[in-house]
């Protein structure tokens, strides 16, 4: 067997479901393996640690050709609801929790949650505009500190 | 396959050291494994163990970690400081499961 992976360093730069819960999956699969996990939210993946938006994340209907419909019926008003309503029926019956869920279980399994401080400025955010598990607002020095000796995974 | 001495009795375990009869599971064994690895068995242990071998006698499946915590009153931080370094994985093989097949 190869040399085994000790820290693992994963940016979520997307705030769409599917965009999102990869990142979580990986993460908290780290842990599980016993190792080292950091999650770095940066751009729009902001919105997976915001109070405001962490309970309303949606699957994105338009311009995913993963969903294989097209992109005038994607647009439909209640397309991108119906959606996230049966992913996250599918992914309940899987015992895959609901983001909010996750991010807490990310957090009390060791993960450290951070969030990107030129994002954080740029939507003019502050500390008190995240949940509580994030542990702080980094830069990108920072993240690369952190990340050392590890793996980085942008999704 | 190969075996081990576990409990008093020369026990058959896999590459990762997971039983691989079930029925040889005894308390002693669970036991000696769990020394193994490094961790002294508590009643709190004995919570998520216990519960471990009941699912998996029920599903035939090993629970999640996610799946431990919502059925037990262990939360999460509790589990992964009664296990460190891979809770579902060395609670399986304590309870003589075999490792847990779900990604959450």
């Amino acid at each position: 067997m190869d040399e085994k992976i000790k820290k693992v360093s994963i940016i979520v730069s997307k705030g769409s479901l599917e965009g999102i819960y990869p990142g979580l999956i990986m993460a908290n699969g780290a842990r599980m393996e016993g190792i080292e996990a950091n999650l770095f939210f940066t751009f729009f993946g902001l919105d997976a640690i915001k109070t405001k938006t962490i309970d309303n994340i949606k699957v994105a209907t338009v311009g995913n050709p993963g969903m294989h419909i097209p992109t005038l019926i994607g647009a439909l008003p209640g397309m991108s609801a119906l959606a996230t309503h049966m992913m996250k029926k599918t992914m309940a019956e899987l015992d895959i929790p609901p983001i909010h869920e996750f991010i807490e279980m990310c957090h009390d399994a060791g993960c450290m949650l951070y969030a990107c401080k030129a994002s954080v400025e740029m939507f003019k955010l502050e500390k008190n505009d995240f949940i509580e598990a994030v542990d702080s607002i980094i830069t990108v020095g920072d993240f690369y500190e952190m990340a050392g000796g590890g793996e980085i995974i942008f999704t | 396959m190969a075996t081990a001495t576990l409990g008093g009795k020369s026990i058959e375990v896999n590459d990762e050291g997971f039983i691989t009869n079930q029925e040889d599971w005894s308390k002693e064994i669970a036991l000696d494994i769990a020394k193994n690895l490094g961790i002294e068995m508590t009643d709190r242990h004995w919570v998520v163990v216990n519960y471990m071998r009941e699912d998996y006698a029920k599903t035939k499946k090993s629970p999640t970690v996610r799946r431990i915590t919502q059925n037990t009153d262990v939360n999460t931080k509790e589990l992964y400081a009664l296990f460190p370094g891979g809770p579902g994985k060395k609670a399986a093989n304590i309870a003589g499961v075999p490792k847990p097949a779900g990604c959450v």
